[in-house]
């Protein structure tokens, strides 16, 4: 019995968007259906849908929408249908205009069950085919795709007739591929072909479809099917790969560009600075301080705060890191324990100073519109905050290159950095150095900061969460040698990512820290060793 | 003969006047709390007691750290790891004597796996119904680790801040792993509703005096063999190592197997402190194996003075007073600033420490006065170049 009824319901949805696509809409055909809805019936509400999806109406889509989310509402003693907005305001369904007298007093939600809701989706799909946006149309198309819903299939062929946009006339004909190779009735050779269609469309759906081939299928059907399967899952591997390849890419920017700073120091000075984390936390409020700033006072600049916020941030940073050079550090010069402690020392301070500044809860730091969004390219969704991230590490590291290599600065540094007592006799002044250098590598922290505010929470332990990471990577790539440092995060951040499929997150990490421990044992100054004479660093 | 030799050595003033301080700890604080009815001026609370045993574990940690650190220059950031590894083993006995009165009422399984619906005991829990299996594995998991790490740190020659950094990592290692459920040790809650030791309620006012003493007797017991090791000839060469780890390896010592031995010692008390610790505060959680937690373990040896065994004692109980003084009050927020403030402090104008300045003023003072003896006495003659003092210098 509701078999029958579902297939009338089906026959009349197609009827109704097969009629609303190729006649004029009746007039007057969707104030007619609308009293349907007051009657709080199933049935009733069914009609309603087939009918307002046949009447053409530019109401209809809002209306439809309305139903769907649960925000259509009507009164049966006054015979009224309304729609709610997410805000609250009502509109009335029947004119389009806001409704301002008072609601009656028995309003209640049009009640929709799970055929209904079926319907609705259909109605809404096939109104959206020939809706004027390409992007709706293409997400009409999309959705049909997906669902494989046959009473789409009219209201599709039409839409193909008058696309012109190639991308989605591509993506409405794969939509009628998934229709065709659904469809019983369907002969052999058409299955094929659409078979041959979906295989080039090659993501995760078009697998599921063509898996649910039935094994009963005509075997020229099946034999296409399994090579086109077989041709979708090498490809899905590939970009697996590539996919895996990327996060991994930037997760090791992020990696590089936090430990970056600290490999300067270490490497020039021997000095394990603990407080690192926290400079590059300082970084990230600099930032915040920033946006508060330009989104009090002006409003426009927002798409360059991080272009504001960079600067700053080094200077800060950099500031912040001399003063710890000359107030604490020089005094613990060839005692790098100490250091060490007297560091973590500092760590607390900060934090601590920050959490009483800020409040320890999350600071929101917004997105620039450029950074914000996503594209696709071939299997995978590329977002442009780690894209960006991506391209400001290579920037920064391409920098900090020249900056060593044709600098005065950095050939000074780089000389400390060999032999200290010999870069003392020639003349260079090494304190100066030292405090210059950790001021560097604290203000390359600041900016890396400003980088990590977009994609993690600003709050007084963000340092904290990167600094053994960090320590990783320097002790992995070797002491006094930038592309160490480069080698090292990358390959820390790919391995990492190539390992969560497996093992998950938590477990990849302990693997990552294992690994790196064993291979410490192999080269205790690691993979990029400063080759020196001394018998002992 | 030597042996009474050794003995005296072993027994200076300073550890003598520790262990009887100790000993009058261990017999006050318990007699104060029975023996005292509350309302005196004298009495100690139990909760008071089981606060102080805490500090007696703390005291034990810092001196494993003491004998590696201050002895063998190896600072270890992870020896809050074979703390905690210690007091997850005597946990997991705790445990199993729940039996039927945890919430599950399940006779074999803790209340944490009958809620994660597991159905049978995971093989390395078996064996800690018995206290004695419970005891060898507080000594061995944590021995264990030191001891396969610490072979492949030593062997290659991993040192300074470089064995800093992975013992930080191998902490955090097993902090991240601790933290799941499915490694099968209560995940993020860790254990805890412990009701019996040894047949005794963990929670009375007897069990806790008990624990306070054992934890004291413990702490002198592991003391006396710090100094026996500090003071042996074996103790000399650590120093040696400490100092110069090169040129003694010249002189043909097997330097990594000095080091491999004190730090699997240093692990195994480790391991005893977190063993001692967890039925007196009642809980072991994957925090223990925070990496903060070992680097504060450090500032206490630090500001007791590191390489006087004493000193580390004592710092362990000054900075947790202070730490408990502190975040009680309304100063809490102000507590990170004073531990920071601490850390920097110490490192800057106290590198010997409370303790090590003490001996060193002491020694400063005794040989003014021994030099300004034997100038009266032999007038015209050099004064000995330096006495041979035991003291370690500020190590670099």
């Amino acid at each position: 019995m509701r078999g029958l009824f579902e297939r009338f319901a089906v026959v009349l949805v197609v009827f109704g968007v097969f009629a609303a696509l190729v006649t004029t809409a009746r007039a007057g055909a969707y104030e007619d259906a609308l009293p349907k809805f007051t009657l709080d019936s199933f049935s009733d509400t069914a009609d309603a849908i087939d009918a307002i999806a046949a009447s053409g109406s530019p109401l209809a889509p809002p209306l439809l929408q309305a139903l769907k989310d649960q925000r259509l509402l009507f009164s049966a003693s006054a015979k009224q249908v309304l729609i709610k907005a997410a805000d609250g305001k009502l509109t009335d369904a029947a004119t389009g205009q806001p409704f301002t007298a008072a609601p009656p007093s028995d309003l209640d939600n049009v009640r929709l069950n799970n055929r209904l809701r079926n319907l609705t989706d259909a109605a809404l799909g096939a109104l959206t085919l020939m809706a004027p946006d390409p992007g709706k149309r293409y997400g009409a198309a999309q959705s049909v795709f997906k669902s494989r819903d046959a009473t789409a299939a009219a209201a599709l062929d039409k839409a193909i007739a008058v696309e012109k946009d190639a991308g989605v006339k591509k993506t409405m004909l794969e939509a009628k591929a998934a229709l065709t190779l659904t469809d019983a009735g369907a002969a052999a050779a058409d299955k094929v072909a659409a078979i041959a269609i979906i295989r080039d469309r090659g993501d995760q759906d078009s697998l599921a479809l063509l898996q649910s081939v039935p094994a009963d299928a005509p075997k020229e059907v099946l034999a296409a099917a399994t090579d086109a399967k077989a041709k979708i899952e090498r490809n899905l591997a590939l970009w697996n790969t590539v996919q895996n390849f990327w996060y991994g890419l930037s997760l090791g920017s992020v990696l590089l560009l936090a430990a970056i700073g600290l490999a300067i120091t270490f490497g020039v000075m021997g000095v394990i600075n603990m407080a690192h984390g926290e400079m590059v936390m300082l970084g990230a409020y600099v930032t915040y301080v920033v946006q508060d700033v330009i989104r009090a006072s002006y409003p426009g600049l927002f798409d360059y705060s991080l272009a504001i916020a960079l600067p700053l941030a080094f200077l800060f940073s950099a500031i912040v890191g001399i003063i710890i050079e000359r107030s604490v550090i020089r005094f613990l010069y060839g005692r790098p324990l100490e250091t060490l402690l007297a560091t973590w020392g500092i760590s607390l301070v900060l934090q601590q100073a920050v959490r009483a500044a800020f409040g320890p809860t999350n600071k929101e730091v917004g997105n620039p519109s450029w950074m914000s969004g996503a594209f696709d390219l071939g299997g995978i969704l590329i977002t442009y905050n780690r894209l960006w991230i991506i391209v400001f590490t290579a920037i920064v590291f391409v920098a900090l290159l020249a900056m060593l290599r044709f600098t005065r600065l950095g050939l000074e540094m780089r000389a400390v950095t060999q032999n200290r007592s010999m870069a003392a006799a020639v003349g260079i002044r090494t304190a100066r150095i030292d405090a210059l250098t950790f001021g560097l590598g604290s203000g390359i922290a600041g900016i890396a900061g400003v980088a990590l505010s977009q994609i993690d929470n600003v709050s007084p332990n963000l340092g904290q969460g990167y600094i053994i990471d960090s320590f990783m990577v320097v002790v992995f790539g070797g002491v006094g040698n930038l592309w160490g440092t480069l080698v090292g995060a990358l390959t820390l951040g790919i391995a990492n990512k190539f390992l969560e499929p497996f093992a998950g997150a938590v477990l990849g990490k302990i693997a990552i820290l294992v690994f790196i421990i064993l291979f410490i044992q192999k080269r205790p100054r690691g993979m990029f060793a400063l080759k020196g004479r001394a018998i002992e660093a | 003969m030597m042996k009474s030799h050794a003995l005296i050595r072993m027994l200076d003033r300073g550890a003598t006047l520790f262990l009887v301080l100790l000993g009058a700890f261990a017999i006050a604080i318990p007699a104060l709390n029975l023996l005292v009815p509350a309302g005196s001026a004298l009495h100690v609370s139990t909760y008071l007691v089981a606060l102080l045993g805490k500090y007696v574990c703390y005291g034990l940690l810092a001196l494993s750290i003491d004998l590696i650190w201050g002895y063998v220059g190896i600072l270890s950031l992870g020896h809050g790891a074979f703390f905690a590894l210690g007091g997850y083993a005597m946990g997991m006995y705790l445990m199993r004597q729940i039996g039927t009165r945890g919430v599950y009422a399940d006779p074999i399984l803790p209340d944490f796996m009958v809620f994660l619906n597991w159905k049978e005991l995971p093989f390395f829990w078996y064996g800690f119904n018995h206290f004695a299996y419970a005891a060898l594995m507080i000594l061995l998991v944590p021995g264990l680790l030191a001891f396969v790490f610490g072979w492949f740190a030593f062997r290659s020659r991993v040192t300074g801040v470089y064995l800093s950094i992975i013992t930080q990592a191998m902490t955090y290692a097993l902090l991240l792993g601790f933290f799941r459920n499915n490694f099968g040790f209560g995940g993020n809650n860790g254990l805890t509703d412990f009701k019996d030791i040894l047949g005794f309620n963990v929670q009375t006012e007897g069990t806790r005096n008990a624990l306070l003493v054992i934890s004291c007797i413990m702490l002198a017991v592991c003391f006396l063999i710090c100094r026996a090791i500090v003071t042996s000839k074996f103790g000399k060469v650590l120093v040696a190592i400490r100092d110069a780890e090169a040129r003694t390896r010249f002189m043909g010592y097997r330097v990594e197997s000095y080091k491999l031995f004190v730090f699997t010692v240093s692990a195994c008390m480790a391991g005893i402190a977190g063993a001692l610790y967890v039925p007196q505060v009642g809980i072991i959680n994957p925090g223990e194996f925070a990496p903060a937690n070992s680097i504060e373990a450090v500032i206490w040896v630090a500001v007791g003075g590191r390489g006087t065994l004493t000193g580390a004692v004592l710092g362990a109980f000054v900075v947790n007073y202070a730490k408990t003084y502190f975040t009680s009050g309304v100063l809490a927020p102000y507590w990170l600033f004073m531990l920071g403030g601490l850390f920097i402090g110490t490192t800057l104008f106290l590198p010997r420490g409370i303790v090590g300045t003490w001996n060193h003023w002491r020694s400063g003072q005794k040989e003014k006065s021994e030099a300004a003896r034997s100038a009266d006495a032999e007038d015209g003659m050099l004064p000995t170049a330096g006495s041979p003092s035991t003291q370690p210098s500020a190590a670099e």
